[in-house]
């Protein structure tokens, strides 16, 4: 691998809901280009890993930044597929309307979408296998389909590098293979991908960077050096493998 | 009165007239508003701050001595305002839910209230009498400069609606997302519950302290039912809650002892009962109908399919069988047979059944209609 510009860099990252830091003191560098997952147990932090990281929930201490510039100046280089559990999908919107959502960063304050924003959505839905769908109200989409049009609205935003946060949680099969294809097409074009993932054991196989996370930050680097046993063992408090194999 | 009389009445007399644009105004703005509310499941929010607003009132009286609806309101809405505020920073601040924190200012700011009024109320001089009024409107003191400001206040969050409305509209969906993309979502916050407390503090005097949340939900909540868009949801609450006004309005206009807030309330619910029965989407009565539809029709499918299967083995898929021969099987009845004769999927002939090419093919593509879209 030649030698990649940083793409995210986070420093002494602490955050705190209460007294006990549900992460303390992250450092990590994630080059440009990587399809990077976040493993970790529940409640180590992983998802709040990539809020903190985009703003959402506020650190304590630490800092972040994009291509060596603060975040808040570089907002449009990144997008984010939140959990799909995180919003009601009974809302009163088509498939089509909440892909458009993804190009209102670029468009700011006030300004309507127009026509090329609404031909990218429409181009965004044909990518993830959605066009059909494009006018049905989303609470009628299976827990798949609403993943799709996740994925379909931070595609639209065209950024470097997408946060996504569990995009295989309750999906089938087939759309675990759609996304992923996705995923790996846009890491061809020289995309950086930053996936919080649960299943071990598709790490080595969709991967090529990963992150573990327990409260602290565990080890960081190619699957094919840090995806061991000693560091599973460190993060999940068991000999994974063992307790596998039992 | 005839219903004729009464319009020429709205027209001509000044009360009237005043009473029914005032509450006509106060459903359409608080309606479209309260769609927000009901989206983002703040429905108590409505119910919090307009109990809030309650100390505001007395307060500004007992600090000015005046009874005049506009200062009043005043006092209202900056406690309505001071109400949002510890609600939001008891959400923040501690790990409270917020139904919790609005169910805590709620009765802890209308408690200080009622506190309020009623020492007021045992002065001895009479020049508070009045004030009780507030906690279930009265629309009769509406006039003319209370309508101004109602249209006023229309207009301006009309305004800032078609302003900001990607933005709200985003707000709502995904707050989360709407910050990563760059948005101030404490400014689309603080703008959305603004115009909601303005249009809640505006409806005091008409429909007062207690009701007033079913005039910001009702509308909203009976909308929902017949529209799968965003902006025709606002579009159809604000129409229903002016139509509530007027009818409302209306009904209390023809009896005496009728006081108008509640009987815009009831009327509201009367709408939301008949979205929740009649609508066509989402409706109890058309969702049952759909079911017992589908039921039916995957019943007779299933028969079709059992009877394909025996008219499978025989090389004439024509070749008549008797009717005992599925006596066991459940589901089967002279009826569903009817039904499958209208269909074509087979014809009877006495007490033999034989399926026809349609029934085949039908038969052959049952289980190829629904795999395939995932």
């Amino acid at each position: 691998m030649k030698e990649n510009k940083i793409a995210i860099r986070v420093d002494d990252l602490t955050v705190a809901y209460n007294y006990k830091p549900v992460l303390w003191d992250i450092d990590l560098k994630v080059p440009e280009g990587v399809m990077m997952a976040i493993v970790g147990p529940n409640g180590a932090g992983k998802s709040t890993l990539i809020k903190s990281i985009l703003g959402i929930v506020k650190p304590i201490a630490g800092s972040v930044s994009v291509f060596e510039k603060p975040y808040k100046k570089q907002r449009k280089l990144v997008a984010y597929v939140p959990q799909k559990g995180s919003v009601d999908w009974d809302f009163p919107t088509t498939a089509k309307d909440v892909v458009l959502m993804g190009t209102y960063g670029h468009l700011g304050w006030v300004k309507r979408p127009g026509l090329k924003e609404k031909k990218a959505a429409l181009e965004a839905l044909e990518k993830v296998g959605m066009l059909p769908f494009k006018d049905r109200q989303i609470s009628q989409l299976s827990g798949g389909q609403q993943q799709r049009v996740f994925l379909a609205r931070a595609l639209v935003q065209d950024a470097s590098i997408y946060f996504m946060d569990e995009p295989f949680q309750g999906v089938d099969a087939t759309t675990e293979i759609a996304i992923i294809n996705i995923l790996k097409e846009l890491r061809k074009t020289g995309k950086t991908l930053i996936v919080v993932h649960h299943d071990l054991q598709t790490v080595p196989e969709y991967f090529d960077w990963v992150t573990f996370v327990n409260v602290k930050k565990i080890a960081t680097g190619p699957v094919k050096d840090v995806f061991n046993d000693d560091n599973l063992t460190k993060t999940y408090g068991i000999n994974y493998k063992v307790a596998v194999n039992k | 009165m005839s219903i004729a009389e009464y319009i020429q009445l709205v027209f001509t007399d000044y009360t009237l007239r005043t009473i029914t644009l005032g509450t006509a105004i106060l459903g359409a703005t608080s309606g479209a508003l309260g769609s927000f509310a009901v989206l983002r499941k703040q429905s108590l929010l409505g119910d919090a701050i307009s109990h809030a607003a309650l100390p505001g009132i007395v307060i500004a009286f007992m600090l000015t001595g005046s009874k005049d609806s506009h200062v009043l309101l005043s006092g209202a809405l900056i406690c309505g305002l001071i109400g949002t505020f510890w609600i939001r920073g008891i959400i923040t601040k501690t790990h409270l839910k917020s139904d919790t924190a609005m169910g805590l200012v709620l009765s802890l700011f209308f408690g200080f209230g009622m506190l309020l009024l009623t020492y007021i109320q045992k002065q001895p001089d009479a020049t508070q009498a009045g004030l009780d009024k507030y906690l279930f409107g009265q629309a009769a003191t509406l006039v003319q400069s209370d309508v101004f400001i109602m249209i006023g206040v229309t207009v301006v969050s009309l305004i800032v609606l078609f302003l900001f409305w990607k933005e709200f509209k985003v707000m709502l969906f995904d707050p989360d997302y709407t910050q990563t993309l760059g948005f101030n979502t404490r400014f689309i916050d603080t703008l959305i519950t603004f115009f909601i407390v303005l249009t809640i503090i505006l409806g005091l005097q008409t429909v007062g302290v207690v009701l007033m949340s079913a005039m910001l939900l009702a509308p909203a909540a009976a909308a929902r039912q017949w529209t799968n868009k965003l902006s025709a949801m606002l579009i159809i609450a604000g129409a229903i809650g002016a139509f509530t006004g007027v009818i409302g309005t209306a009904i209390s206009a023809q009896h005496d002892n009728l006081s108008t807030g509640p009987v815009i309330v009831l009327v509201a619910s009367v709408f939301v009962l008949f979205s929740f029965i009649f609508s066509p989407g989402r409706g109890v009565l058309f969702k049952e109908i759909r079911m017992r539809r589908n039921r039916n029709d995957l019943k007779l499918q299933k028969i079709l399919q059992v009877m394909y299967d025996i008219a499978k083995t025989h090389r004439d898929i024509s070749h008549p069988h008797t009717i005992r021969m599925l006596n066991n099987f459940q589901g089967i009845s002279k009826r569903s047979l009817q039904k499958m004769e209208a269909k074509h999927w087979i014809k009877v002939q006495g007490s033999e059944w034989a399926l026809t090419d349609i029934g085949f093919e039908t038969a052959e593509n049952l289980y190829n209609q629904d795999i395939g879209h995932e």
